[in-house]
Protein backbone atom coordinates (compact mmCIF):
# COMPACT_ATOMS: atom_id res chain seq x y z
CA UNK A 1 0.00 0.00 0.00
CA UNK A 2 2.80 2.41 0.96
CA UNK A 3 4.61 1.56 -2.29
CA UNK A 4 1.41 2.13 -4.19
CA UNK A 5 0.85 5.52 -2.53
CA UNK A 6 4.46 6.63 -3.08
CA UNK A 7 4.10 5.68 -6.74
CA UNK A 8 0.95 7.79 -6.95
CA UNK A 9 2.88 10.81 -5.72
CA UNK A 10 5.12 10.61 -8.77
CA UNK A 11 2.14 11.32 -11.05
CA UNK A 12 1.20 14.93 -11.80
CA UNK A 13 -2.50 14.12 -12.08
CA UNK A 14 -2.50 12.80 -8.48
CA UNK A 15 -0.64 15.82 -7.08
CA UNK A 16 -3.04 18.11 -9.00
CA UNK A 17 -6.01 16.23 -7.56
CA UNK A 18 -4.67 16.65 -4.02
CA UNK A 19 -4.02 20.38 -4.44
CA UNK A 20 -7.46 21.00 -5.94
CA UNK A 21 -9.16 18.80 -3.35
CA UNK A 22 -7.54 20.51 -0.38
CA UNK A 23 -8.26 24.02 -1.67
CA UNK A 24 -11.87 23.34 -2.72
CA UNK A 25 -12.65 21.43 0.49
CA UNK A 26 -11.39 24.27 2.71
CA UNK A 27 -13.13 27.00 0.65
CA UNK A 28 -16.44 25.09 0.66
CA UNK A 29 -16.24 24.37 4.39
CA UNK A 30 -15.53 28.01 5.33
CA UNK A 31 -18.33 29.39 3.15
CA UNK A 32 -20.59 26.61 4.37
CA UNK A 33 -20.48 28.00 7.93
CA UNK A 34 -22.16 31.25 6.87
CA UNK A 35 -24.49 29.56 4.36
CA UNK A 36 -25.78 26.91 6.76
CA UNK A 37 -26.14 29.34 9.68
CA UNK A 38 -27.97 31.84 7.44
CA UNK A 39 -30.28 29.00 6.31
CA UNK A 40 -28.95 29.30 2.75
CA UNK A 41 -27.74 25.68 2.53
CA UNK A 42 -29.71 24.89 -0.61
CA UNK A 43 -28.12 27.73 -2.57
CA UNK A 44 -24.97 25.61 -2.96
CA UNK A 45 -27.06 22.75 -4.30
CA UNK A 46 -28.93 25.01 -6.72
CA UNK A 47 -25.75 26.65 -7.97
CA UNK A 48 -24.09 23.29 -8.58
CA UNK A 49 -26.91 22.35 -10.96
CA UNK A 50 -26.56 25.69 -12.72
CA UNK A 51 -22.84 25.01 -12.97
CA UNK A 52 -23.60 21.64 -14.59
CA UNK A 53 -26.04 23.27 -17.05
CA UNK A 54 -23.58 26.02 -17.99
CA UNK A 55 -20.68 23.57 -18.38
CA UNK A 56 -22.79 21.22 -20.52
CA UNK A 57 -23.91 24.06 -22.80
CA UNK A 58 -20.31 25.30 -23.06
CA UNK A 59 -19.06 21.82 -24.00
CA UNK A 60 -21.85 21.44 -26.56
CA UNK A 61 -20.71 24.71 -28.16
CA UNK A 62 -17.06 23.70 -28.00
CA UNK A 63 -16.16 26.32 -25.33
CA UNK A 64 -14.05 25.95 -22.16
CA UNK A 65 -16.55 25.03 -19.38
CA UNK A 66 -14.97 27.06 -16.55
CA UNK A 67 -14.91 30.31 -18.51
CA UNK A 68 -18.64 29.99 -19.20
CA UNK A 69 -19.71 28.45 -15.89
CA UNK A 70 -18.07 30.98 -13.52
CA UNK A 71 -19.95 34.09 -14.80
CA UNK A 72 -23.20 32.17 -15.36
CA UNK A 73 -23.21 30.71 -11.84
CA UNK A 74 -22.33 34.08 -10.26
CA UNK A 75 -25.27 35.56 -12.19
CA UNK A 76 -27.50 32.75 -10.93
CA UNK A 77 -26.34 33.48 -7.36
CA UNK A 78 -27.41 37.14 -7.77
CA UNK A 79 -30.73 35.99 -9.18
CA UNK A 80 -31.37 33.54 -6.34
CA UNK A 81 -30.71 36.21 -3.71
CA UNK A 82 -32.92 38.72 -5.53
CA UNK A 83 -35.75 36.19 -5.82
CA UNK A 84 -35.36 35.25 -2.16
CA UNK A 85 -35.75 38.88 -1.05
CA UNK A 86 -38.25 40.38 -3.45
CA UNK A 87 -40.28 37.71 -5.12
CA UNK A 88 -43.48 35.96 -4.24
CA UNK A 89 -41.65 32.71 -5.01
CA UNK A 90 -39.86 31.78 -1.78
CA UNK A 91 -36.15 30.94 -1.64
CA UNK A 92 -36.38 27.14 -1.50
CA UNK A 93 -38.91 26.96 -4.35
CA UNK A 94 -36.84 29.40 -6.43
CA UNK A 95 -33.71 27.29 -5.87
CA UNK A 96 -35.54 24.13 -6.96
CA UNK A 97 -36.94 25.96 -10.00
CA UNK A 98 -33.56 27.23 -11.15
CA UNK A 99 -31.61 24.05 -10.39
CA UNK A 100 -33.95 21.64 -12.18
CA UNK A 101 -34.24 24.00 -15.16
CA UNK A 102 -30.45 24.31 -15.43
CA UNK A 103 -30.04 20.53 -15.23
CA UNK A 104 -32.64 20.02 -17.98
CA UNK A 105 -31.14 22.72 -20.23
CA UNK A 106 -27.63 21.28 -19.83
CA UNK A 107 -28.68 17.72 -20.56
CA UNK A 108 -30.81 18.78 -23.57
CA UNK A 109 -27.92 20.84 -24.97
CA UNK A 110 -25.61 17.82 -24.78
CA UNK A 111 -28.15 15.57 -26.48
CA UNK A 112 -28.89 18.12 -29.23
CA UNK A 113 -25.19 18.56 -29.97
CA UNK A 114 -24.77 14.84 -30.48
CA UNK A 115 -22.99 14.48 -27.15
CA UNK A 116 -20.65 11.78 -28.42
CA UNK A 117 -17.46 13.11 -26.83
CA UNK A 118 -18.99 14.55 -23.67
CA UNK A 119 -18.74 12.48 -20.51
CA UNK A 120 -21.88 13.56 -18.68
CA UNK A 121 -21.30 11.36 -15.65
CA UNK A 122 -17.94 13.01 -14.88
CA UNK A 123 -19.80 16.33 -14.54
CA UNK A 124 -22.58 14.74 -12.49
CA UNK A 125 -20.38 12.75 -10.09
CA UNK A 126 -16.95 14.33 -10.52
CA UNK A 127 -13.69 13.24 -12.04
CA UNK A 128 -10.87 14.70 -10.02
CA UNK A 129 -8.09 12.92 -11.92
CA UNK A 130 -8.99 14.41 -15.31
CA UNK A 131 -8.42 18.08 -14.43
CA UNK A 132 -6.44 19.86 -17.14
CA UNK A 133 -3.48 22.15 -16.39
CA UNK A 134 -5.57 25.13 -17.49
CA UNK A 135 -8.37 24.14 -15.09
CA UNK A 136 -5.76 23.70 -12.38
CA UNK A 137 -4.47 27.27 -12.80
CA UNK A 138 -8.02 28.70 -12.74
CA UNK A 139 -8.95 26.58 -9.70
CA UNK A 140 -5.91 27.59 -7.65
CA UNK A 141 -6.36 31.27 -8.55
CA UNK A 142 -10.08 31.28 -7.68
CA UNK A 143 -9.47 29.38 -4.43
CA UNK A 144 -6.78 31.83 -3.31
CA UNK A 145 -9.09 34.78 -4.07
CA UNK A 146 -11.93 33.11 -2.11
CA UNK A 147 -9.70 32.41 0.91
CA UNK A 148 -8.23 35.93 0.86
CA UNK A 149 -11.63 37.67 0.71
CA UNK A 150 -13.04 35.36 3.38
CA UNK A 151 -10.17 36.19 5.74
CA UNK A 152 -10.43 39.95 5.09
CA UNK A 153 -14.21 40.07 5.62
CA UNK A 154 -14.36 37.42 8.37
CA UNK A 155 -15.77 39.71 11.09
CA UNK A 156 -18.31 41.41 8.84
CA UNK A 157 -19.51 38.03 7.56
CA UNK A 158 -19.95 36.93 11.18
CA UNK A 159 -22.08 39.99 11.96
CA UNK A 160 -24.22 39.61 8.83
CA UNK A 161 -24.68 35.89 9.52
CA UNK A 162 -25.57 36.29 13.20
CA UNK A 163 -27.97 39.26 13.02
CA UNK A 164 -28.48 40.97 9.68
CA UNK A 165 -30.79 43.70 11.04
CA UNK A 166 -28.29 44.72 13.73
CA UNK A 167 -25.47 44.75 11.18
CA UNK A 168 -27.53 46.92 8.81
CA UNK A 169 -28.57 49.28 11.62
CA UNK A 170 -24.91 49.86 12.46
CA UNK A 171 -24.10 50.78 8.87
CA UNK A 172 -22.64 47.51 7.61
CA UNK A 173 -23.53 47.06 3.94
CA UNK A 174 -25.33 43.77 4.44
CA UNK A 175 -26.44 43.53 0.81
CA UNK A 176 -22.82 43.72 -0.32
CA UNK A 177 -21.66 41.01 2.09
CA UNK A 178 -24.56 38.68 1.27
CA UNK A 179 -23.83 39.13 -2.45
CA UNK A 180 -20.12 38.57 -1.80
CA UNK A 181 -20.97 35.35 0.03
CA UNK A 182 -23.11 34.19 -2.88
CA UNK A 183 -20.39 35.06 -5.43
CA UNK A 184 -17.67 33.27 -3.46
CA UNK A 185 -19.98 30.25 -3.15
CA UNK A 186 -20.70 30.37 -6.89
CA UNK A 187 -16.97 30.44 -7.70
CA UNK A 188 -16.25 27.58 -5.26
CA UNK A 189 -19.10 25.47 -6.65
CA UNK A 190 -17.80 25.86 -10.19
CA UNK A 191 -14.22 24.95 -9.36
CA UNK A 192 -15.40 22.12 -7.11
CA UNK A 193 -17.76 20.58 -9.63
CA UNK A 194 -14.94 18.91 -11.59
CA UNK A 195 -13.84 17.24 -8.35
CA UNK A 196 -17.18 16.30 -6.77
CA UNK A 197 -19.71 16.57 -9.59
CA UNK A 198 -22.90 18.63 -9.73
CA UNK A 199 -24.81 16.20 -7.55
CA UNK A 200 -22.28 15.97 -4.74
CA UNK A 201 -20.51 19.35 -4.46
CA UNK A 202 -23.07 20.78 -2.00
CA UNK A 203 -22.09 18.05 0.47
CA UNK A 204 -18.68 19.77 0.83
CA UNK A 205 -20.50 22.96 1.85
CA UNK A 206 -23.00 21.41 4.24
CA UNK A 207 -21.41 18.36 5.92
CA UNK A 208 -18.32 19.93 7.58
CA UNK A 209 -20.27 22.72 9.30
CA UNK A 210 -23.05 20.37 10.41
CA UNK A 211 -20.44 18.06 11.96
CA UNK A 212 -18.43 20.93 13.47
CA UNK A 213 -21.55 22.51 15.02
CA UNK A 214 -22.15 19.28 16.96
CA UNK A 215 -18.84 19.53 18.82
CA UNK A 216 -17.93 23.27 18.72
CA UNK A 217 -19.93 26.03 20.27
CA UNK A 218 -18.17 29.23 19.26
CA UNK A 219 -17.99 30.73 15.78
CA UNK A 220 -14.21 30.66 15.48
CA UNK A 221 -13.95 27.05 16.63
CA UNK A 222 -16.77 26.02 14.28
CA UNK A 223 -14.81 27.60 11.40
CA UNK A 224 -11.53 25.90 12.34
CA UNK A 225 -13.21 22.54 13.04
CA UNK A 226 -15.16 22.73 9.75
CA UNK A 227 -11.96 23.30 7.77
CA UNK A 228 -10.22 20.44 9.62
CA UNK A 229 -13.17 18.08 9.07
CA UNK A 230 -13.26 19.03 5.37
CA UNK A 231 -9.58 18.12 5.02
CA UNK A 232 -10.00 14.81 6.86
CA UNK A 233 -13.10 14.07 4.77
CA UNK A 234 -11.27 14.77 1.53
CA UNK A 235 -8.09 12.84 2.35
CA UNK A 236 -10.08 9.99 3.91
CA UNK A 237 -12.33 9.86 0.85
CA UNK A 238 -9.34 9.72 -1.49
CA UNK A 239 -7.81 6.82 0.47
CA UNK A 240 -11.17 5.00 0.55
CA UNK A 241 -11.62 5.42 -3.19
CA UNK A 242 -8.11 4.02 -3.82
CA UNK A 243 -8.74 1.02 -1.55
CA UNK A 244 -12.23 0.19 -2.83
CA UNK A 245 -11.79 1.42 -6.39
CA UNK A 246 -14.82 3.70 -6.01
CA UNK A 247 -15.21 7.26 -7.30
CA UNK A 248 -13.43 9.91 -5.17
CA UNK A 249 -16.51 12.20 -5.02
CA UNK A 250 -18.88 9.64 -3.55
CA UNK A 251 -16.15 8.27 -1.24
CA UNK A 252 -15.55 11.79 0.16
CA UNK A 253 -19.28 12.14 0.88
CA UNK A 254 -19.34 8.75 2.63
CA UNK A 255 -16.39 9.71 4.86
CA UNK A 256 -18.11 13.03 5.65
CA UNK A 257 -21.27 11.15 6.54
CA UNK A 258 -19.27 8.93 8.92
CA UNK A 259 -17.64 11.99 10.50
CA UNK A 260 -21.09 13.53 10.98
CA UNK A 261 -22.32 10.34 12.68
CA UNK A 262 -19.30 10.37 15.02
CA UNK A 263 -19.83 14.06 15.86
CA UNK A 264 -23.54 13.45 16.42
CA UNK A 265 -22.78 10.69 18.96
CA UNK A 266 -20.01 12.79 20.51
CA UNK A 267 -22.46 15.69 20.99
CA UNK A 268 -24.84 13.44 22.95
CA UNK A 269 -21.90 12.16 24.99
CA UNK A 270 -20.61 15.69 25.71
CA UNK A 271 -24.06 16.85 26.84
CA UNK A 272 -24.21 14.21 29.56
CA UNK B 1 -29.26 68.59 21.90
CA UNK B 2 -31.82 66.99 19.57
CA UNK B 3 -30.67 63.53 18.50
CA UNK B 4 -33.72 62.26 16.62
CA UNK B 5 -36.54 64.30 15.10
CA UNK B 6 -39.55 62.54 13.61
CA UNK B 7 -41.81 64.78 11.50
CA UNK B 8 -45.24 63.92 10.00
CA UNK B 9 -44.21 60.30 9.60
CA UNK B 10 -46.41 57.89 7.63
CA UNK B 11 -45.76 54.26 6.74
CA UNK B 12 -48.01 52.20 4.49
CA UNK B 13 -48.00 48.43 3.89
CA UNK B 14 -50.15 46.91 1.13
CA UNK B 15 -52.37 49.98 0.92
CA UNK B 16 -52.94 50.29 4.69
CA UNK B 17 -51.28 52.90 6.88
CA UNK B 18 -49.53 51.30 9.86
CA UNK B 19 -48.21 54.65 11.10
CA UNK B 20 -49.94 57.98 10.54
CA UNK B 21 -48.73 61.46 11.33
CA UNK B 22 -46.16 60.57 14.00
CA UNK B 23 -44.23 63.48 15.49
CA UNK B 24 -41.71 63.43 18.30
CA UNK B 25 -38.22 64.47 19.28
CA UNK B 26 -35.57 62.67 21.29
CA UNK B 27 -33.09 64.85 23.15
CA UNK B 28 -29.74 63.87 24.60
CA UNK B 29 -30.04 62.11 27.98
CA UNK B 30 -33.78 61.47 27.59
CA UNK B 31 -35.61 58.19 28.30
CA UNK B 32 -38.50 57.76 25.84
CA UNK B 33 -40.91 54.86 26.14
CA UNK B 34 -42.90 53.85 23.08
CA UNK B 35 -45.98 51.93 24.14
CA UNK B 36 -49.07 50.62 22.42
CA UNK B 37 -51.06 47.51 21.65
CA UNK B 38 -50.03 44.90 19.11
CA UNK B 39 -50.40 46.10 15.54
CA UNK B 40 -50.07 49.81 16.30
CA UNK B 41 -46.74 50.06 14.47
CA UNK B 42 -44.18 50.00 17.31
CA UNK B 43 -41.80 47.65 15.49
CA UNK B 44 -42.35 49.48 12.20
CA UNK B 45 -41.40 52.73 13.91
CA UNK B 46 -38.30 51.09 15.36
CA UNK B 47 -37.20 49.89 11.90
CA UNK B 48 -37.68 53.44 10.58
CA UNK B 49 -35.58 54.90 13.42
CA UNK B 50 -32.81 52.41 12.68
CA UNK B 51 -32.87 53.11 8.96
CA UNK B 52 -33.93 49.53 8.15
CA UNK B 53 -37.04 50.75 6.35
CA UNK B 54 -38.09 53.89 4.47
CA UNK B 55 -40.98 56.18 5.32
CA UNK B 56 -43.93 56.48 2.94
CA UNK B 57 -44.23 60.17 3.87
CA UNK B 58 -42.54 62.46 6.36
CA UNK B 59 -39.05 62.15 7.78
CA UNK B 60 -36.81 60.66 10.45
CA UNK B 61 -33.88 62.99 11.03
CA UNK B 62 -31.00 61.39 12.90
CA UNK B 63 -28.18 63.59 14.23
CA UNK B 64 -24.92 62.90 12.38
CA UNK B 65 -23.24 62.17 15.72
CA UNK B 66 -25.31 59.01 16.17
CA UNK B 67 -25.87 57.94 12.55
CA UNK B 68 -25.28 54.16 12.44
CA UNK B 69 -24.25 54.42 16.09
CA UNK B 70 -27.56 53.68 17.79
CA UNK B 71 -27.10 50.67 20.05
CA UNK B 72 -29.94 48.38 19.07
CA UNK B 73 -31.22 45.60 21.32
CA UNK B 74 -33.53 43.33 19.29
CA UNK B 75 -36.16 41.03 20.71
CA UNK B 76 -34.63 37.71 21.72
CA UNK B 77 -37.01 35.80 19.45
CA UNK B 78 -35.30 37.45 16.46
CA UNK B 79 -31.91 36.00 17.40
CA UNK B 80 -31.03 32.52 16.10
CA UNK B 81 -31.18 30.49 19.31
CA UNK B 82 -28.82 27.73 18.11
CA UNK B 83 -26.15 30.02 16.63
CA UNK B 84 -22.66 28.92 17.68
CA UNK B 85 -21.00 32.06 19.06
CA UNK B 86 -19.34 32.99 22.33
CA UNK B 87 -20.35 35.95 24.49
CA UNK B 88 -17.08 37.68 23.57
CA UNK B 89 -17.59 37.17 19.82
CA UNK B 90 -21.08 38.69 20.01
CA UNK B 91 -19.97 41.72 22.01
CA UNK B 92 -17.04 42.38 19.66
CA UNK B 93 -19.40 42.33 16.67
CA UNK B 94 -20.87 45.58 18.02
CA UNK B 95 -17.64 47.38 17.10
CA UNK B 96 -17.79 46.52 13.42
CA UNK B 97 -19.48 49.80 12.48
CA UNK B 98 -16.26 51.60 13.34
CA UNK B 99 -13.82 48.93 12.15
CA UNK B 100 -11.89 48.97 8.93
CA UNK B 101 -12.11 45.93 6.67
CA UNK B 102 -9.11 44.30 8.32
CA UNK B 103 -10.15 41.30 10.38
CA UNK B 104 -8.64 42.58 13.65
CA UNK B 105 -10.02 44.76 16.43
CA UNK B 106 -8.21 47.80 17.83
CA UNK B 107 -6.72 47.79 21.32
CA UNK B 108 -9.16 50.53 22.43
CA UNK B 109 -12.08 48.37 21.30
CA UNK B 110 -10.79 45.39 23.28
CA UNK B 111 -10.43 47.58 26.38
CA UNK B 112 -13.98 48.95 25.92
CA UNK B 113 -15.30 45.38 25.50
CA UNK B 114 -13.73 44.38 28.82
CA UNK B 115 -15.31 47.44 30.50
CA UNK B 116 -18.73 46.49 29.08
CA UNK B 117 -18.32 42.91 30.32
CA UNK B 118 -17.51 44.25 33.80
CA UNK B 119 -20.32 46.82 33.74
CA UNK B 120 -22.87 44.15 32.87
CA UNK B 121 -21.34 41.57 35.25
CA UNK B 122 -20.73 39.03 32.51
CA UNK B 123 -16.93 38.83 32.56
CA UNK B 124 -17.08 35.32 34.03
CA UNK B 125 -19.16 34.03 31.11
CA UNK B 126 -17.26 35.77 28.30
CA UNK B 127 -16.07 32.51 26.74
CA UNK B 128 -19.37 30.68 27.19
CA UNK B 129 -21.54 29.76 24.20
CA UNK B 130 -24.46 32.18 23.77
CA UNK B 131 -26.92 29.36 23.18
CA UNK B 132 -26.26 27.91 26.64
CA UNK B 133 -27.13 31.12 28.55
CA UNK B 134 -30.33 31.93 30.44
CA UNK B 135 -32.77 34.54 29.08
CA UNK B 136 -31.44 37.20 31.44
CA UNK B 137 -27.80 36.49 30.54
CA UNK B 138 -28.59 36.57 26.83
CA UNK B 139 -30.25 39.95 27.30
CA UNK B 140 -27.13 41.32 28.99
CA UNK B 141 -24.92 40.01 26.17
CA UNK B 142 -27.13 41.61 23.50
CA UNK B 143 -27.18 44.82 25.53
CA UNK B 144 -23.38 44.60 25.68
CA UNK B 145 -23.24 44.40 21.89
CA UNK B 146 -25.58 47.40 21.69
CA UNK B 147 -23.30 49.36 24.04
CA UNK B 148 -20.28 48.46 21.89
CA UNK B 149 -22.03 49.85 18.81
CA UNK B 150 -23.53 52.88 20.54
CA UNK B 151 -22.42 56.46 20.67
CA UNK B 152 -24.61 57.21 23.68
CA UNK B 153 -28.03 56.15 22.34
CA UNK B 154 -29.81 52.83 22.95
CA UNK B 155 -32.92 51.53 21.20
CA UNK B 156 -34.47 48.63 23.08
CA UNK B 157 -37.17 46.56 21.40
CA UNK B 158 -39.43 44.84 23.94
CA UNK B 159 -36.46 44.12 26.25
CA UNK B 160 -38.68 42.71 29.00
CA UNK B 161 -40.09 39.86 26.93
CA UNK B 162 -38.56 36.48 27.78
CA UNK B 163 -37.34 37.78 31.16
CA UNK B 164 -38.49 36.57 34.57
CA UNK B 165 -39.31 39.20 37.27
CA UNK B 166 -35.84 38.94 38.81
CA UNK B 167 -34.15 39.44 35.44
CA UNK B 168 -36.46 42.43 34.75
CA UNK B 169 -35.39 44.05 38.03
CA UNK B 170 -31.72 43.42 37.16
CA UNK B 171 -32.23 44.83 33.69
CA UNK B 172 -33.76 48.07 34.97
CA UNK B 173 -30.96 48.45 37.50
CA UNK B 174 -28.53 48.40 34.58
CA UNK B 175 -30.69 50.83 32.58
CA UNK B 176 -30.77 53.27 35.51
CA UNK B 177 -26.97 53.14 35.69
CA UNK B 178 -26.73 53.78 31.96
CA UNK B 179 -29.18 56.68 32.18
CA UNK B 180 -27.20 58.14 35.07
CA UNK B 181 -24.12 57.78 32.89
CA UNK B 182 -25.71 60.01 30.25
CA UNK B 183 -27.18 57.45 27.85
CA UNK B 184 -30.24 58.36 25.81
CA UNK B 185 -32.70 55.46 25.87
CA UNK B 186 -35.64 54.67 23.61
CA UNK B 187 -37.56 51.64 24.81
CA UNK B 188 -40.44 49.89 23.09
CA UNK B 189 -42.52 48.09 25.65
CA UNK B 190 -45.87 46.50 26.36
CA UNK B 191 -45.45 47.21 30.05
CA UNK B 192 -47.07 50.55 30.85
CA UNK B 193 -46.01 50.45 34.51
CA UNK B 194 -42.32 50.14 33.68
CA UNK B 195 -42.69 52.80 31.00
CA UNK B 196 -44.18 55.26 33.48
CA UNK B 197 -41.72 54.40 36.23
CA UNK B 198 -38.57 54.97 34.20
CA UNK B 199 -39.32 57.20 31.18
CA UNK B 200 -39.23 61.01 30.98
CA UNK B 201 -41.45 61.00 27.90
CA UNK B 202 -44.08 58.66 26.50
CA UNK B 203 -45.16 58.02 22.92
CA UNK B 204 -48.40 56.04 23.04
CA UNK B 205 -49.35 54.59 19.65
CA UNK B 206 -52.92 53.51 19.14
CA UNK B 207 -55.18 52.77 16.20
CA UNK B 208 -57.19 55.98 16.66
CA UNK B 209 -54.85 58.65 17.98
CA UNK B 210 -51.38 59.01 19.43
CA UNK B 211 -50.11 60.62 22.57
CA UNK B 212 -46.69 62.20 22.86
CA UNK B 213 -45.56 64.17 25.86
CA UNK B 214 -43.99 63.97 29.29
CA UNK B 215 -44.71 60.99 31.52
CA UNK B 216 -46.15 63.34 34.14
CA UNK B 217 -48.68 64.76 31.68
CA UNK B 218 -49.46 61.29 30.33
CA UNK B 219 -50.38 59.99 33.79
CA UNK B 220 -52.86 62.85 34.17
CA UNK B 221 -54.21 62.66 30.60
CA UNK B 222 -57.55 60.92 29.88
CA UNK B 223 -55.72 58.17 27.90
CA UNK B 224 -53.14 57.66 30.65
CA UNK B 225 -55.82 57.50 33.33
CA UNK B 226 -57.81 54.90 31.40
CA UNK B 227 -54.70 52.81 30.83
CA UNK B 228 -53.68 52.95 34.46
CA UNK B 229 -57.19 52.37 35.83
CA UNK B 230 -57.57 49.33 33.67
CA UNK B 231 -54.18 48.20 34.92
CA UNK B 232 -53.40 47.72 31.29
CA UNK B 233 -50.48 45.39 31.41
CA UNK B 234 -49.66 43.43 28.30
CA UNK B 235 -47.18 40.58 28.53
Amino acid sequence: MINFLSTLFTYDFFINALIIGVLVSVCAALLGVSLVLKRFSMIGDGLSHVSFGASAVALSLGLAPLYVAIPVVILAAFLLLKIDKNSKIKGDAATALISSSALAIGYTAVKLSGGGNIDISSYMFGSIYTVSNQDMIITVTVAIVVLFLYAVFYNKLFSVTFDEDFAKATGIKTGFYTTLLACLTAATVVIGMRMMGALLISSLIIFPVLSASRVSKCYKTVIITSAAIALVGFLGGMVLSLILGTSPGSSIVIINLLIFAVCFVLEKFLKK
Amino acid sequence: MELIKVKNLYKKFSGTYVLENINFTVKSGEFLSIIGENGTGKSTLMRLLLGLSEATKGSVEVNKKIKNKIGYLPQQVEIKADFPASVHEIIMSGFLNSSAIIPFFKKAQKIKANKILEQLHITDIKNKPFKELSGGQKQRVLLGRALAASNGVLLLDEPLNALDPLAIADFFEILEQLKAGGYTIIMISHDIHCAIKYANNILHLSHNSHYYGSTKEYVNSPLGKIMLEEGHHHD
